[in-house]
């Protein structure tokens, strides 16, 4: 685990400040440049440069061959992928909100994720899924939704979410180059906001590894992606109320850094899990009962989930749904309440 | 608009002039036996699972005319996304027969390492894919693997495979489409056998072909007589041939017909019409193949010995040999998931491990509930 401050908009030698957005086109060319097998494709990928814009130049630097556009169907654009991956190339497939993703469930829980298992180590599927995910953009049900879970229930898929334009970088370099199917899930909502320093040439942060995004001794928050910034900020909040948070961001959701986990909460005795998506079934249950499976001897009190509702995702209420600073401050209080 | 029905073979096995691909004698008596192999290898396996030796089977009786005959059209480094009902193509690729029947046992022999069903099969050496049971899923990644080709520039062809329950799926819609879309370099063999489980392919689609759907996809469709082995391979081989040449992808139809039931687990006669069965089975496709090779000579009592014998002792040596292989070890339950176990894999393995140690736990192994 490294301590990382990313705040300065100064960048140093061999930095440059970027969004977070543009640090994953960044790692694309980078990987592009350096590997003749990477190929990336989806909506609206090609000379529009995908509707965020994270392909932007690409198209115009390798050419139709290795940037394109497909037919608007998710399923083909998975499964397309799995048949490439299989047949040695590595495609990143972009999937232009992770709300569309379900027609290319198959493709992604029986198939790619199963492929290296089923035949034995036979055949490997290392590709990269690339969605925007979550909310906090005013895009109501269909633009908007943090569906990790149903990728972490999969066994044979790695999860990643990135929080801070040098890891995005790093991670999906990690991703691309990771022999195994990998669901990077990018925060939309933080695609612009997220700025900092990121080195410019061959950067890699390592899959399965988590970051102290603030270190503390009272209580530990765990979060990923865009909550990352709203817990540092309850947690900044919560300092002038005289409590010391430990913000640690996961980076990674499978394969989870427990060790780095159960480290802090025994650390802190105190555990708050906030995740954006709906509360029931939600990551956050998985880190909350790991915590209480390794360390409850250690909790002084409740392991507390704060967030989404279980609701369907609301548009004109996004923001009462999305857990904020004053709800994760709620939920430190509550661990204090005992 | 209708597609004519192509054949080359009447029932009684003679060609049709100037149809003959005009094979040479020793490939089509290596045909022929290849087809005589593969239903003896059916025969056993159906065996085995009544024996209560194996936890399912799955035939493709009736159907080794469509399955070998489409792929006998390819090169040896053209690649196979199959289906599960083409065990043929295995024999052609010169898969050993007892790593066949490992993956019926799902023992250590097994290159699935026995994490599948029976005929679920996965064979790097023979660049045939590994099989899943979700339908049509193949034809997706076929279309993929194609594309890849031609972005790496290389020349191999892709063969995939479905039924005509298949032609239902999202995914024929779809690999049918982005293969047409880039031209990728995809022969798509329908077998139509007539049945999806219990459900009859006019249930399928009110299309009046399977074929005629590749109409809508910008790309040629043809209907071929599935029981007749020189006319499939004919299409197929044209089929192959203009993939090669970068003119991207074809639907092959091939009209056919389940001989068995759907599989080890089903009864098709519960809900199928006797006379339409007992009407298949007189257009069996060996015999007439075998008629075929008889008219030119091809065939004698005692060729047809050595390919039926010679087969059968085959198999038999190899499901001996299988069946005295061992499983898996408990441990292998954790390879494969990932490159490298994560620390959650590990734990997991270990705590196996631990409750092995301790006994009681794993004892109750080889039941088959089917």
């Amino acid at each position: 685990m490294t301590a990382t401050g990313t705040k300065s908009a100064a960048a140093k030698a061999g930095t440059k400040v970027m969004t977070l957005l543009e640090a994953i086109t960044d790692a694309m060319r980078t990987e592009m440049r350096n590997d003749d097998r990477v190929v990336v494709f989806g909506e609206d990928v090609g000379k529009k440069g995908g509707v965020f814009g994270a392909t932007m130049g690409l198209f115009d630097e390798f050419g139709e061959k290795r940037c394109f556009d497909t037919p608007l169907s998710e399923c083909g654009i998975v499964g397309t992928a799995v048949g490439m991956a299989v047949y040695g190339l590595r495609p990143i497939a972009e999937i232009q909100f992770l709300d569309f993703i379900y027609p290319a469930f198959d493709q992604i829980v029986s198939e790619a994720a199963k492929m290296r298992y089923r035949s034995g180590g036979e055949y490997t599927c290392p590709l990269v899924i690339r969605s925007p995910y979550g909310g906090g953009i005013r895009g109501g049900h269909y633009h908007s939704q943090s569906s990790e879970a149903y990728f972490c229930h999969t066994p044979g898929l790695k999860v990643v979410i990135p929080s801070t334009p040098a890891d995005a970088k790093g991670l999906l370099v990690a991703s691309i180059r990771d022999e195994d199917p990998v669901m990077f899930l990018e925060p939309k909502a933080l695609y612009r906001h997220a700025k900092g320093e990121v080195p410019t040439g061959e950067h890699v942060v390592p899959i399965g590894k988590a970051r102290i995004a603030r270190e503390g001794t009272d209580v530990t928050v765990l979060c990923y992606g865009a909550m990352v910034p709203v817990c540092e900020q309850a947690a900044q909040a919560a300092a002038e109320q005289g409590r010391s948070v430990e913000v640690i961001d996961l980076r990674t959701l499978v394969p989870l850094d427990e060790a780095a986990v159960i480290a802090s909460v025994k650390k802190t005795g105190r555990c708050v899990v906030v995740y954006e998506a709906p509360k029931t079934c939600g990551y956050g249950a998985e880190l909350s009962a790991i915590v209480a499976e390794k360390c409850i001897e250690y909790l002084e009190g409740p392991i507390v989930r704060v967030a989404g509702f279980d609701t369907p995702f609301p548009y004109t209420l996004e923001h009462l749904y999305m857990p904020d600073q004053k709800r994760v401050l709620a939920g430190i209080d509550k661990t204090f309440a005992w | 608009m209708s597609l004519e029905l192509l054949s080359i073979l009447d029932q009684d096995g003679k060609a049709q002039k100037g149809k003959d691909p005009n094979l040479p004698p020793k490939e089509l008596q290596k045909l022929y036996r290849l087809m005589v192999a593969t239903r003896a290898l059916d025969d056993r396996g159906l065996a085995l699972q009544r024996q209560g030796r194996i936890g399912f089977y799955l035939q493709s009786t009736g159907q080794e005319a469509s399955h070998l005959g489409a792929a006998y059209a390819l090169k040896d480094s053209d690649w196979l996304f199959p289906a599960y009902r083409q065990p043929g193509i295995l024999l052609l690729r010169s898969v050993p027969i007892e790593q066949i029947v490992c993956e019926w046992f799902g023992n250590e022999g097994d290159t699935s390492k026995g994490r599948q069903m029976p005929v679920h099969y996965s064979f790097r050496q023979a660049n045939f894919v590994s099989i899943s049971s979700p339908i049509g899923t193949q034809l997706t990644q076929a279309a993929g693997a194609g594309m890849a080709a031609r972005i790496r520039g290389d020349d191999t062809v892709f063969m995939t495979f479905c039924g005509d329950g298949g032609t239902s799926s999202n995914d024929f819609h779809t690999g049918l489409n982005f293969a047409a879309v880039y031209k990728a370099p995809v022969v798509f063999v329908c077998e139509n056998n007539g049945w999806a489980i219990s459900v009859p392919s006019s249930k399928q689609t009110v299309s009046e072909s399977m074929a005629i759907k590749a109409e809508a996809y910008g790309m040629p469709g043809v209907r071929v007589d599935g029981n007749d082995v020189l006319a499939v391979y004919r299409v197929c081989k044209e089929a192959v041939d203009r993939a090669r040449k970068g003119e991207g992808p074809t639907l092959v139809e091939t009209v056919t017909y389940r001989i068995a039931s759907h599989s080890s687990s089903d009864d098709a006669a519960r809900y199928r019409d006797a006379k339409e069965f007992e009407a298949w089975k007189k257009k069996d496709p060996i015999a007439r193949f075998q008629q075929y090779l008889k008219h030119k000579k091809l065939w004698t009592e005692a060729f047809e010995q050595e390919c039926l014998e010679g087969a059968k002792a085959d198999i038999a040596a190899a499901v001996k040999a299988a069946e005295a292989r061992p499983n898996p070890g408990p441990e292998t339950m954790f390879d494969d998931v990932y490159m490298n176990p994560t620390p959650q894999l590990k734990e997991q393995r270990q705590e196996l491990h631990e409750l092995m140690q301790k006994g009681g736990v794993g004892a109750d192994v080889g039941h088959f509930p089917l």
